[in-house]
């Protein structure tokens, strides 16, 4: 047995909070998908990440299917529920406000929960890992291979992402759209449809998230709302709407709870990351990379 | 929406008088005194939050925490110090304000959805405090014992007694909320809500309303939760989760969060929802409420209170 020094429990807790970082960061990218389209906040962002998780679950080791199609299935199935989301509760608000859009995404998000508790009751359940639990040794952290496939697909996500908004006319359609909605509609752009895939993508990373993380944290069906107040954390922290801002802010809140329920109280975890999340929204709410100027001419 | 008619205020405190005596005559709904004990200590809360969301416009998520505050300030105070309850009360509303202030002060500041986040995160923070300090508040298995209340040697020991006490609290809030919607105050928060730059250029020291009726809604949750504490002799954490803070948005987007009657009806029906009428529903009662939240943001954006002019609006045209 190898001495577990303090600097090899430290990396420990850097890694796993990385990894943590990690859906905390896909799950703030989904939060500024739609933010940045449509100025909305989803309070249901984090049910995306349950439902990855669930229906992964139910589609790899329920029906069987191997990983490389329960995967895309997973991530379309939770797409659609996203698009269903806007279709029936966002679209339908006559008089859209920040009150009323937020109790829509509120009401949305315990329905969710709601239906997932009815399908798959108050278990948690557990994912195989897609290579393996043997765990690699690394300076004396102990390292899952999950880890490995967490971090790898924010990268891909961030990746895809860039590539999207910056080279493909979709993508550029809908930054036209966070910047000035009606100057895009006048330029021949379907803002609804925008929108639309606005809630689509957001889904669709929030699954992939919760996929991933599912075989390292199991998941049940009210994981859902703490997710989202992390991601959103992670999302002001970076500045809400940036994207590279997202991604540090999730490492960043990731790393402070693993360190935190490490070193100080393992009780309080959950706590580290709200007063991460409360303290910059009393004393820098425009976050690392977020624009003060941009943020006083958003509608909400 | 600033003037309120005296009447059916007159009209429902009688209702509230004669309510016992008429649940004692039908013995079907008998145990409807003890439910609407319940109701009127949410109610204590909704007509703060109304007043708070509905008519100045801001967004709080994490009004079961200051429930809890007070529920918790009774209960430690007098089962570990003996206290008298009705000085608990009042330090338990003290120390919710000072709270309050403190959450309040920098959370307000903030609009839209970080507000909402604000007090989102704050209410979670403390619900993990209640869960944590065990030594404090025992826990997840909550404190038992708490003392009941008493008014000059007369003990408040049945559901009756109990239920005149907590009523007479909600129609002294309501009456003295009206009050405050129909003065030069309720005109200022009404600007608050359409616009805050155009209300502070007006005159209107925006922040301090703000702050003002946060911690007003705040003591008053305070109240309701000290009442719960007394009531029901037992506290614990599970009562003052999320759900709750989202149960409350529930019950006043029902009512009508732009009326203050709203906060009242809201309380009321949601209350008998989940202590009577959703027991078929078992734990699934959360796809009802998602479905009632859903469907009255999208169907009837001014709650039950809005009905009246939706169906007039029907005949004049």
């Amino acid at each position: 047995m190898e001495k577990i020094t303090l600097a090899s429990q430290l990396l420990q807790y850097l890694i796993t909070g990385l990894t943590v970082g990690s859906v905390y960061a896909m799950v703030a990218v989904g939060f500024n998908i739609i933010y940045n389209v449509t100025e909305i906040i989803n309070f249901a962002q984090g049910e995306f990440v349950m439902l990855g998780g669930l229906i992964m679950v139910f589609f790899h080791v329920a029906v069987g299917l191997p990983l490389i199609l329960a995967f895309p299935a997973t991530v379309i199935l939770v797409t659609l529920v996203g698009m269903l989301l806007d279709r029936l509760a966002i679209r339908p608000i006559r008089r859209p406000s920040v009150l009323t859009l937020i109790i829509a995404t509120i009401a949305a998000s315990i329905l969710i929960k709601g239906a997932a508790m009815f399908i798959w009751g108050k278990d948690p359940y557990d994912l195989p890992a897609f290579s393996g639990r043997n765990p690699i040794t690394f300076l004396g952290a102990v390292i899952q291979p999950q880890y490995f496939w967490v971090i790898g697909f924010l990268v891909i996500t961030a990746i895809a992402l860039s590539i999207f908004f910056d080279r493909t006319i979709i993508g550029k359609a809908m930054s036209a759209c966070a910047d000035n909605a009606d100057a895009a509609s006048l330029v021949g752009i379907n803002v609804k449809q925008m929108i639309l895939l606005s809630f689509a993508l957001s889904a669709g990373i929030g699954a992939v998230a919760g996929i991933t993380v599912t075989p390292i944290s199991l998941m049940e069906y009210d994981r859902g709302v703490m997710l989202a107040i992390k991601g959103f954390g992670a999302a002001i922290l970076g500045g809400l709407g940036s994207f590279p801002g997202a991604i540090l802010g999730g490492l960043i809140i990731g790393s402070i709870e693993s360190f935190g329920a490490g070193l100080i109280s393992s009780g309080y975890k959950d706590a580290f990351a709200l007063l991460v999340l409360m303290a910059v929204l009393f004393f820098k709410p425009s976050g690392i990379f977020g624009d003060i100027e941009i943020s006083k001419i958003k509608r909400f | 929406m600033l003037r309120i008619a005296k009447l059916p205020i007159a009209i429902f405190a009688l209702f509230i008088i004669i309510f016992p005596w008429i649940a004692r005559q039908i013995p079907a709904i008998e145990h409807y005194t003890d439910i609407m004990v319940f109701a009127g200590i949410y109610c204590l809360i909704t007509i703060g939050l109304s007043l708070l969301m509905g008519y100045t416009g801001q967004i709080s998520i994490g009004h079961a925490a200051f429930y809890g505050i007070g529920a918790y300030v009774s209960a430690i105070l007098t089962v570990r110090y003996g206290l008298n309850p009705w000085a608990c009360m009042c330090i338990g509303m003290a120390v919710t304000a000072a709270v309050a202030l403190l959450v309040g002060a920098p959370s307000l500041k903030l609009k839209g959805h970080y507000l909402a986040m604000a007090t989102l995160a704050f209410g979670i923070i403390i619900f993990i405090i209640f869960n944590e300090e065990t030594e404090w508040t025992g826990g997840p298995d909550g404190m038992a014992g708490i003392p009941g209340l008493s008014i000059f040697g007369f003990d408040l020991d049945s559901v009756e007694k109990y239920f005149y006490l907590v009523w007479g609290f909600v129609l002294a809030a309501f009456v003295f909320t009206v009050n405050v919607i129909q003065s030069g105050t309720g005109r200022a928060l009404r600007a608050i809500h359409a616009s805050e730059p155009a209300s502070s250029a007006m005159g209107v020291d925006v922040f301090r309303f703000k702050i003002m009726i946060f911690v007003y809604s705040a003591v008053l949750a305070s109240l309701a939760g000290s009442l719960y504490a007394h009531y029901l002799n037992f506290v614990n954490p599970s009562t003052f989760d999320l759900f709750f803070s989202i149960k409350l948005l529930i019950m006043i987007a029902l009512g009508g969060m732009h009326n203050i009657w709203g906060a009242v009806i809201g309380a009321g029906l949601i209350t008998f929802l989940s202590y009577e009428w959703l027991h078929y529903f078992e734990e699934f009662d959360v796809i009802v409420y998602g479905a009632i939240l859903l469907l009255v943001t999208i169907f009837l954006p001014n709650g039950l209170v809005g009905v009246p002019g939706i169906v007039k609006g029907w005949f004049r045209r």
